[in-house]
């Protein structure tokens, strides 16, 4: 390993590391703005200069690979003088508006500029102004402020596969753009936000809305979902001003998608701020004992066959977990969380995880996706999917309907039957797989939420174990099931299924119809079909007024997930906490508590009366809540049933990646994004058939 | 300011190239390397401006980046960035006036001022008849001829006002004014005739120098 001395310290560095790391190493701070540990190198902004020994004259660090013996110093005064230098050409064409830019306070031309920056300017001529250009509804652009170091074109061309944004003009004139204006079309283009050093990419949601010293940062987790993205909630007051990505390597590196980063305005909108019983037909506000009250004297000696329970998308793991106890005391079998029917096998975890972890996408050297579109179900997925199929010798094959996923990838067809063929060997792709020496397959939930979801997952097993994807010695599983709801594996970790003769989904709907259910519970359940629920008593817990508030008798106000301090477990199996960054509105109640409360009111109180309490009873129930932010291997076994593959192709579970849940659904930011993307560019994804 | 969307108002929807127009874009391509037809981007915009009337819409960037399977942003880019790609109409002579440090010394100001009066039309802009549009252009490589214009593809050297006149009344009136320079000047030869070179050096024949050669017995090199 090359060494080098930098500023009189010897460190030994990574061979193909740029001197700028190494003199991070050796613990000298290099300025920079074009530089980007996660982008192309460009070395065109100049702020990272230092000297170099024997060189003729400075060197961008940056674009400077490291190589043994070399003599590098960071802090003469020289390279102070060639740094004030840049700077101040830097400065020569970027507005003096601080006080009125966006970026106020978390800029990176304003921090450097402290350390390098005249006092005052030597230019006197007029500075460059240069027209504002239309990105779409999320980025807000001041193109005066750019200094044009290019990460948003490099960002958008090698991270986010988009290659839409660029640089026109040259010289004094040149410009950053998209072609013709034209919006971004990427779920990751938010962050470009983040990428810019400057004020000239900022939010457009959050425009004037705060300033960043104001705000209080608190560290959680995103479930919009089932990636688990870890983000930074920034609030003030009552109010979720914006979220931030945090880095998390395993996970989201430093991006997220912009559904994570967009939708929280739709925490402000529709929100359930206390509780309502159903009177003569209509909601009427109410106040918690007496809903509460409601509740209990409805279900009261009820027989639990005839109640029954279902959680959301969005729920945490503690309120499912208090539902579950509940739905035990009162002797009831059924329950279910997976309301979008998914034939999941709860009893084997490695059946229903992302076992190869989005980390270990980049191990892998082919994959098989079968009807799912990452890019909409999980972009920060499709994302690792595209990092690994540009470093070259990654074979995706895609079963499902054909999308655009950022990369180039062999197209399937979209007919089911085409897995049996795979599982017996037949296929050209099946020799792919095989011929692999890390192969993974990519399982949607979309096609796991049909009737013959169950003989599809078993095809899936049985093509993983006949593939070499499972593998004793090494540890290597490539078994993957790609989830969209945040609660999900969550909720099949715990148990939330139905226990001995007790009715799934599907059969609670049923019952609900034919009048053999009488009371139906619904943890923000929204994704069912209302109408089938028919005439029993229904009461919804949730936070937003979407499909089950509508429908319910009793409606008890919950937290959103900014809102409580809550466990998540994402679609590898990592258990996360949420943290709670603002309070619920009104009279709305951390999740577990009302459920504790409702306990209560029923005369079955459930054993538990702290957070801490709660999450005892969650490791008690599976001992993998135990371990947070890690994942732990699940061990394989056997799962699916064997059957009758339909010819029906598959659909994604996705229509319109912008509104997938009751945040989102009524957010402003995502209807924008709806009108602008989905429903102009349907033709560029692909998902209208 | 640069005009980041051209002539917004003068796009045109469409843009193919005629019969005659793709087979020479095909021989262009092919003469780069299988995955490499991106580096016949120049010649493609240009082939396409010479087709569409001198300068470049939009649509026509656009069958360039699906030819050259290139995002159109990279194709807009390369026409953006260089000045010879007009990226709004021009009239059917477009006279580029070089201003740059040679031709200026040179008085390429009256000769400016020549055009301005003659076509009665600012610079940057088109005459309402169609004939001319006049840009100021930096160096186009005939500082020897200084100064100079450059109209369509022919260079116009060794200008003053009156010969510029001529140039562009002769254009107006729909003739073709002989190319190069203007003052009788042969190409670039001095303009004050041959100053060196001007007699034929006499012919002394020199005696061939002998050969050395290392002498026997010691060793060669090294010591």
């Amino acid at each position: 390993m090359p060494k080098l001395t930098i500023d009189g310290i010897e460190v030994e560095v990574e061979p193909g590391m740029t001197v700028l790391q190494a003199c991070e190493q050796a613990g000298a701070e290099i300025p920079r703005f074009c530089f980007h540990e996660r982008l192309a190198i460009a070395g065109n902004c100049r702020m990272c200069l230092v000297s170099m020994e024997r060189a003729p004259k400075p060197i961008a660090s940056c674009a400077m690979p490291v190589a043994d013996g070399m003599v590098i110093r960071t802090n003469t005064p020289e390279v102070q003088k060639m740094r004030k230098g840049v700077m101040e050409f830097l400065l020569i064409n970027h507005p003096l508006d601080c006080p009125i830019c966006d970026q106020g306070g978390e800029c990176d031309l304003q921090d450097q500029a402290m350390a390098y920056g005249l006092d005052h300017g030597r230019y006197l001529d007029n500075k460059r102004a240069v027209e504002e250009k239309n990105m779409g509804p999320l980025i807000k652009t001041f193109m005066t402020r750019c200094i044009h170091c290019t990460r948003c074109i490099r960002f958008a061309e090698d991270v986010a596969g988009v290659p839409e944004l660029g640089a026109i003009g040259r010289g004094e004139h040149m410009e950053i753009t998209t072609y013709m204006e034209r919006a971004m079309t990427s779920e990751l283009s938010g962050n470009v936000i983040d990428l810019c050093p400057v004020g000239a990419l900022t939010s457009a949601p959050y425009a004037f809305g705060a300033r960043s010293w104001e705000l209080g940062k608190t560290e959680s987790v995103d479930v919009l979902d089932a990636v688990g993205s870890n983000i930074r909630v920034d609030s003030r007051g009552p109010v979720v001003m914006r979220i931030l990505p945090r880095l998390n390597d395993d996970v989201n590196e430093e991006w997220i998608s912009d559904k994570t980063r967009f939708a929280c305005d739709g925490l402000k909108r529709q929100r359930l701020d206390q509780p309502y019983v159903r009177r003569d037909g209509r909601l009427e506000p109410a106040t918690w004992a007496q809903a509460l009250g409601a509740v209990a004297d409805r279900m009261k000696g009820v027989d639990g066959s005839r109640v029954a329970a279902l959680a959301g998308d969005l729920a945490d793991c503690e309120s499912m977990m208090a539902l579950k106890d509940l739905m035990t005391a009162l002797g009831s079998p059924n329950l279910d969380c997976r309301q979008d029917g998914a034939k999941l096998d709860p009893a084997c975890r490695a059946a229903y995880l992302f076992n190869t972890t989005i980390a270990g996408i980049e191990d892998a050297d082919a994959c098989l996706v079968i009807g799912a579109n990452p890019r909409w179900e999980a972009p920060l997925v499709n994302l690792r999917l595209r990092k690994r199929a540009l470093a070259g010798g990654f074979t995706v094959g895609v079963l499902g309907p054909e999308v655009d996923l950022t990369f180039n990838y062999r197209g399937l067809g979209n007919e089911p039957g085409a897995l049996a063929a795979m599982a017996a060997g037949d296929h050209p792709f099946a020799k792919v797989l095989k011929r692999a020496q890390r192969p993974m397959l990519i399982l949607g939930v979309g096609a796991l939420a049909r009737p013959d979801g169950a003989a599809i997952l078993a095809a899936a097993r049985q093509i993983a174990e006949e593939t070499g994807m499972i593998r004793e010695k090494d540890g290597w599983n490539g078994f993957n099931v790609l989830h969209v709801a945040a609660a999900r594996v969550g909720g099949l970790d715990l148990g939330f299924v139905p226990g001995t003769g007790g009715r799934d989904t599907e059969a609670i709907l049923q019952g609900a119809t034919q009048g053999e259910i009488e009371a139906v519970y619904l943890l923000g359940a929204d994704e069912i079909d209302m109408a089938r629920l028919g005439g029993p008593f229904v009461v919804y817990q949730g936070h937003h007024g979407d499909a089950g508030a509508g429908r319910a008798d009793v409606v008890l106000p919950g937290a959103a997930y900014t809102e409580k301090n809550a466990t998540y477990v994402s679609t590898e199996g990592r258990v996360q906490l949420g943290r709670l960054a603002v309070f619920p509105p009104g009279e709305a109640r951390q999740d577990w508590k009302i459920l504790r409360a409702l306990s209560d009111a029923m005369g079955v109180t459930l054993p538990y009366d702290s957070l801490g309490e709660v999450r005892a009873r969650l490791v008690e129930s599976n001992p993998v809540f135990s371990v947070t932010e890690t994942v732990q291997a699940a061990s394989w076994g056997s799962f699916g049933t064997a059957g009758e593959i339909g010819s029906v192709p598959f659909v994604p579970p996705i229509d319109n990646f912008y509104m997938t849940d009751p945040i989102s659904r009524v957010s402003e930011t995502m209807a924008e994004c709806t009108a602008t993307f989905v429903q102009t560019t349907q033709r560029m994804t692909g998902t209208d058939g | 300011m640069t005009d980041t969307r051209g002539d917004a108002a003068q796009q045109t929807d469409d843009f193919a190239f005629t019969a005659a127009n793709l087979a020479k874009a095909k021989a262009i391509i092919a003469r780069y390397p299988k995955g490499r037809q991106a580096s016949a981007v120049m010649p493609l915009l240009d082939l396409g401006q010479r087709q569409n009337g001198g300068w470049l819409p939009p649509a026509a960037v656009e069958c360039v980046a699906e030819m050259l399977d290139m995002p159109f942003i990279r194709v807009w880019e390369v026409a953006s960035f260089y000045t010879m790609y007009n990226r709004a109409p021009v009239g059917r002579n477009h006279v580029q006036v070089c201003t740059n440090i040679s031709c200026w010394l040179r008085g390429s100001d009256d000769v400016l001022d020549a055009c301005r009066n003659t076509l009665d039309v600012e610079v940057g802009k088109t005459t309402d008849d169609g004939l001319f549009t006049l840009s100021e252009v930096e160096c186009l490589g005939a500082c020897v001829n200084a100064p100079m214009i450059m109209i369509n593809d022919d260079f116009y050297e060794d200008l003053d006002a009156g010969s510029t006149q001529a140039i562009l009344n002769a254009l107006k009136e729909g003739g073709t004014p002989t190319p190069g320079p203007q003052n009788g000047r042969r190409g670039c030869e001095s303009a004050a005739g041959p100053t060196t070179l001007s007699e034929v050096p006499e012919f002394k024949p020199k005696k061939p120098a002998k050969k050395r050669r290392p002498a026997k017995g010691k060793p060669s090199g090294g010591t």
